[in-house]
């Protein structure tokens, strides 16, 4: 059967990671797969290397759009770590409230995509309109519904007000009903176990190799997570479930993450509640010479930098790595053999770049246009809609 | 914990150098020819899970940092070994660690330094019209390019 190339990529303005994704197909199955990144590389390494300690604080929370916070907070950590500086109590609670607020408000951000891919627009606009709430939040604590500069080497800059925290309890309570809601109808729905089980999965082994992360790693039975086995801010303070899935498939993705937004819930609830009182902010901060590993669980996984200080005012080096580089090489044990119709969704998957699809366009060696992003979209609808006929029809 | 470091000291002896910098952070200093070795004893015999790679350019040599992650102890082994400029090449941990891939290019992109045995060392970041043997990571590479 004759072989057809389908660029997708690279560039979305909603892409907080360009990738260009080369699929090769035969009929209507993916036989070869590649990618090329680097298109939105920005060289921020060696920027930091010019920066000093406080600056780099703000320039890594530019790495990423959606999960802005990851970054400082592994940052942070990192220099903590080198210069063996303490933080206070109450700044560690602050953070893993910011920490999880972000996670429930990428995951719903996915959630939406994900189900406007195969046809559930619905649930697409639910999640989207639910995630403002949690952003609310953001903007009640930090002053910004995104970028919220909220994180410094010894603490944290602002401090969240007592007379505030029955009205976030109260939104967060909204959240939560939503949140429930939308996992029940997930896990109970025949549509979507028929749709998503089975599709794009990710061995134990594989993903023990390619060494993938966060939810990706969680859903092909690969019990880390940073919060439980690095302990750090106060999340060894409060109790909460990691949610591990052996299928490794696409729905299994979904469901770990679903259910990790509603442990997120009880996190902040209980750090709220919880929170000591006492200085938000370590004054006494002398940053000497050495060398630090820094971690956070970000949305997608564990976000990692190294810092190594020196006697100036500049890290010497400081290398960053985000979860995605680790889970984007996956799609190539997950997407090979699997239909052109579950492409964009297996991709999407992994979460870093579900907005490729909507940039797919498929060709003929020729470069004759075959296939464009709504296309590929509309493929997976209207299987979506084939498994449904089916199941009506038994 | 302990366990970690008296295994390293157990099979390599002589040949490495620990430093238990605190309880969770461990760095361990090889000659650049075992890499192989430790990494295949870290990541197949231990289980640990390959983080990341750093590449640094020190006064004198380059450094390669591979960072061992051990999520049931809660702790990291950093790997470090040195490489000679003159010379910049060491083998590639990909035949072992498969994650290992993209790092490996990225180094080799941004600090000249060559992985022997590695599937596809071509560019990752950079893009298709940068020169040849320039790199960025380099400490000699200017932070603001003046005219």
């Amino acid at each position: 059967m004759a072989r057809k190339i389908i660029p997708i990529g690279p560039y979305h303005p909603l892409l907080e990671e360009p990738e260009y994704f080369k699929f090769t197909v035969e009929g209507e199955t993916v036989v070869g797969a590649e990618v090329s990144i680097g298109y939105n590389h920005r060289g921020i390494e060696k920027l930091a290397e010019a920066k000093t300690y406080e600056q780099v604080t703000f320039l890594v929370e530019r790495i990423c759009g959606i999960c802005s916070t990851s970054h400082p907070f592994a940052y942070i950590q990192a220099v903590e770590d080198a210069a063996g500086i303490s933080v206070p109590d109450r700044a560690g609670y602050i953070r893993t409230i910011i920490g999880e607020l972000e996670r429930i408000h990428s995951h719903l951000l996915w959630v939406g995509l994900a189900s406007h891919f195969i046809g559930y627009n619905t649930v697409f606009m639910w999640a989207w309109r639910y995630r403002e709430p949690v952003l609310d939040i953001f903007e009640k604590i930090s002053g910004n519904r995104n970028h919220y500069g909220m994180f410094k080497v010894g603490g944290v800059r602002r401090d969240i007000k007592k007379e505030n925290i029955p009205e976030l309890l109260e939104t967060l309570k909204e959240v939560e009903k939503f949140v429930s809601m939308i996992t029940k109808a997930v896990l109970d729905d025949p549509v979507l176990h028929a749709r998503l089980k089975g599709v794009g999965a990710l061995s134990n082994k594989d993903a023990t190799d390619l060494c993938v992360l966060g939810p990706t790693a969680r859903a092909s039975g690969i019990p880390i997570d940073i919060r439980k086995d690095h302990p750090y801010a106060a999340y060894d303070k409060i109790e909460w479930d990691m949610i591990v899935m052996q299928e490794g498939d696409v729905f299994a993705k979904a469901a770990v993450r679903l259910l990790e937004s509603m442990e997120s819930i009880k996190i902040i609830r209980q750090c709220l509640k919880g929170m000591p009182e006492g200085p938000i902010d370590n004054e006494d901060i002398d940053i000497i010479p050495g060398e630090g590993i820094g971690l956070h669980e970000a949305p997608r996984g564990e976000v990692f930098h190294y810092v190594r200080t020196g006697s100036g005012p500049y890290p010497e080096r400081h290398k960053i790595r985000a979860p995605s580089f680790m889970n984007v090489p996956s799609f190539k044990k997950t997407v090979i053999g699997q239909t052109l119709a579950d492409a964009a969704l297996i991709t999407a998957a992994v979460d870093p770049c579900y907005c490729c699809t909507e940039r797919m366009i498929a060709t003929d060696p020729d470069n004759r246009l075959i296939a464009q992003g709504k296309d590929l979209i509309r493929l997976s609808q209207e299987k979506t809609e084939r498994v449904k006929r089916k199941l009506r029809g038994k | 914990m302990q366990r970690v470091a008296e295994a390293i000291k157990v099979e390599f002896g002589e040949q490495v150098e620990i430093i238990e910098k605190s309880a969770k952070r461990i760095f361990v200093y090889i000659d650049k020819k075992k890499i192989k070795n430790i990494i295949h004893f870290l990541f197949v015999d231990l289980g640990a899970r390959f983080s990341t790679a750093s590449g640094i350019d020190d006064p004198g040599y380059f450094e390669i940092l591979y960072h061992m992650a051990f999520d049931k102890e809660g702790m990291f082994v950093t790997v470090k070994t040195q490489i000679n400029k003159s010379d910049p090449e060491i083998d590639s941990i990909t035949s072992i660690v498969p994650g290992a891939e993209w790092i490996e290019r990225e180094i080799h992109e941004l600090l000249g330094i060559k992985f022997k045995g590695h599937p596809n060392l071509k560019r990752l970041l950079l893009a298709d019209d940068w020169p040849e043997g320039v790199y960025p990571l380099r400490k000699e590479f200017p932070q603001v390019r003046r005219e």
